[in-house]
């Protein structure tokens, strides 16, 4: 009989306490491996929706690493930490009283003025987005390019922790790109669509959507139309 | 002339119309200035602290900038823009120490090489245009427009950055003269405005306005002319709430020498933006008959 060949085994450090885990995995399967559970800190698990930022630093470098525990593969001598959720201060607004005058974005973040152009955002940003340049542009009131360099943000939040001038630049990124589909961009097909759904046009299949089994719907999800990306 | 264009945030935001101004007088003076497509905030105030590397980051990482887009030479309007990069711009080149330092830190980037020179756009008149040809230039004089220019600290301070003598500057009153308008010396025209006390001690600048204002309007001047945003939101602006503090105060127009000099080039009104500040200067140049009464110019008549 052949013998299977053996999975090479790296160590992790999972908040200062060493594992084994096969070589290969994602930081966050090896950490489910690990015996870790996740409660929080996990959507996804595609690279998309930003729940699962991870700090890691790598064996023998300094620098600290930022990513998606999803999207990365644990390597020998890592050492981990998850960051299950990001205490960041999020103004109060309503995107319909919001006014173009003045700059909207230092009216609800006036934090943003304290940008003292270190580039450490940009550093700590999985989705490797230009972050100090689209707070510098909500600074200087050009919000079609705040909202053009923050369009890929998926809102995961390392920006803000690691930001010495206290500034949350994806909750900053996040109003731009309202005020930006308010004022800037404004979208006609959106308004179509609100007028279809207003119209009832979807009625008949959320109904029918709604009193489907749930093996069903899971049919129906796995059999779905994927739109082709560009 | 090659030259990249430093804005700075406040020439984008409430300091419309002394871009619009610069740009269009640069242009009519055959200055061509290109408008970096990277930058960010100058930092706004230069740190005193001896060793606050992180506050050079900012004016550092827009040399880099300049230097990224093939420049070596920079142009910027704002004083405070001014001030902040200049300063920095001198530290890095007399101490390698700190150049190295930020460099270092800022290790995405290319190394600042500590080559490019930042003027501001006051010098560039001076210096590289002329009075005389500026002179030649003026298609409308402001032939009875009494002036004073006000130069606050940012400009002549501290004097090795200065773009003139600290005491006795001339730069301001020298433009005047070319373009035909009379020069109201006050000795008020360095004192400080009271900064950024207007945003926590609002009253202390409406009582710096009142003493600046009315020392200015007490030798006669029609207008004040300056070089800073700040300069003028406190001087024009809190006049509102110097007016309301003394009942007998009696205010005059606070405008950007950029905009006289627009105006004095025979360029439109779209670009001079007189519109935009609180205290409005038409009726003044109505007066003058520097502007004819009754052009109609973004919705105000003038």
């Amino acid at each position: 009989m052949e013998k299977k060949p053996k999975t090479k085994m790296i160590s992790v450090f999972v908040m200062g306490k060493e594992h084994k885990v096969p070589q290969g995995l994602t930081i966050m399967k090896a950490m489910e491996h690990a015996g870790y559970r996740f409660l929080r800190g996990a959507g996804c698990r595609a690279g998309f929706c930003g729940a699962c930022g991870t700090v890691y630093r790598l064996k023998g470098d300094y620098k600290l690493h930022f990513d998606l525990a999803c999207q990365t593969a644990a390597e020998d001598g890592m050492a981990l930490t998850q960051l299950p959720f990001v205490p960041a201060n999020k103004a109060t607004y309503h995107v319909r009283l919001i006014k173009k005058e003045g700059n909207p974005i230092l009216k609800y973040y006036p934090e943003v003025a304290r940008c003292v152009s270190c580039n450490t955002c940009t550093k700590a940003c999985p989705q490797e987005l230009e972050v100090m340049d689209y707070v510098q542009a909500a600074l200087k009131n050009d919000i079609e390019k705040a909202a053009t360099l923050s369009f890929d943000c998926i809102q995961c939040g390392m920006c803000a922790l690691r930001c010495p001038a206290e500034i949350v630049q994806y909750h900053v990124g996040q109003l731009v790109r309202r005020v930006h589909g308010k004022f800037v961009n404004k979208s006609k097909q959106l308004n179509k669509r609100v007028n279809e759904v207003n119209k009832g046009k979807f009625d008949t299949d959320i109904n029918e959507l709604m009193t489907l089994k749930h093996a069903k719907i899971k049919d129906k999800y796995s059999d779905r139309d994927i739109e082709a990306l560009h | 002339m090659n030259l990249a264009y430093y804005p700075g945030c406040t020439l984008k935001n409430q300091g419309l119309g002394f871009e619009t101004s610069a740009l269009a007088a640069a242009q009519a003076l055959d200055i061509e200035m290109k408008e970096l497509d990277r930058w960010n905030c100058c930092g706004t105030v230069f740190s005193l602290a001896d060793e606050d590397l992180m506050h050079y980051l900012a004016p550092m990482r827009n040399f880099v900038r300049v230097q990224e887009e093939g420049f070596d030479k920079v142009v910027t309007l704002c004083s405070m823009c001014y001030n902040t990069m200049k300063r920095t711009e001198q530290i890095v080149k007399d101490d390698p120490e700190k150049l190295k330092t930020i460099n270092e830190f800022m290790y995405r980037e290319e190394d600042y090489r500590g080559e490019v020179k930042l003027f501001h756009l006051l010098e560039l008149f001076r210096d590289e245009i002329g009075y005389e040809e500026i002179k030649k230039r003026v298609i409308r004089p402001l032939r009875g427009l009494k002036v004073a220019p006000y130069y606050g600290c940012m400009l002549t301070r501290p004097k090795e950055i200065g773009i003139d003598d600290w005491e006795e500057p001339r730069i301001m009153e020298d433009l005047l003269s070319a373009i035909d308008a009379e020069v109201v010396k006050d000795p008020l025209r360095g004192e400080c405005c009271g900064a950024y006390h207007t945003v926590n001690a609002k009253e202390l600048v409406t009582e710096r306005t009142r003493m600046i204002v009315s020392s200015a309007k007490k030798r006669g001047a029609d207008c004040i002319m300056l070089s800073c945003p700040l300069c003028e939101f406190n001087l024009d602006l809190r006049q509102r709430d110097t007016a309301k503090e003394y009942t007998d105060f009696v205010g005059i127009p606070v405008v950007y020498f950029t905009q006289l000099l627009a105006l004095a080039l025979g360029l439109t009104e779209d670009v001079c933006r007189f519109d935009l500040h609180y205290i409005d200067p038409y009726p003044v140049l109505v007066e003058k008959n520097i502007i004819e009464e009754g052009e109609e110019v973004h919705g105000k008549k003038a």
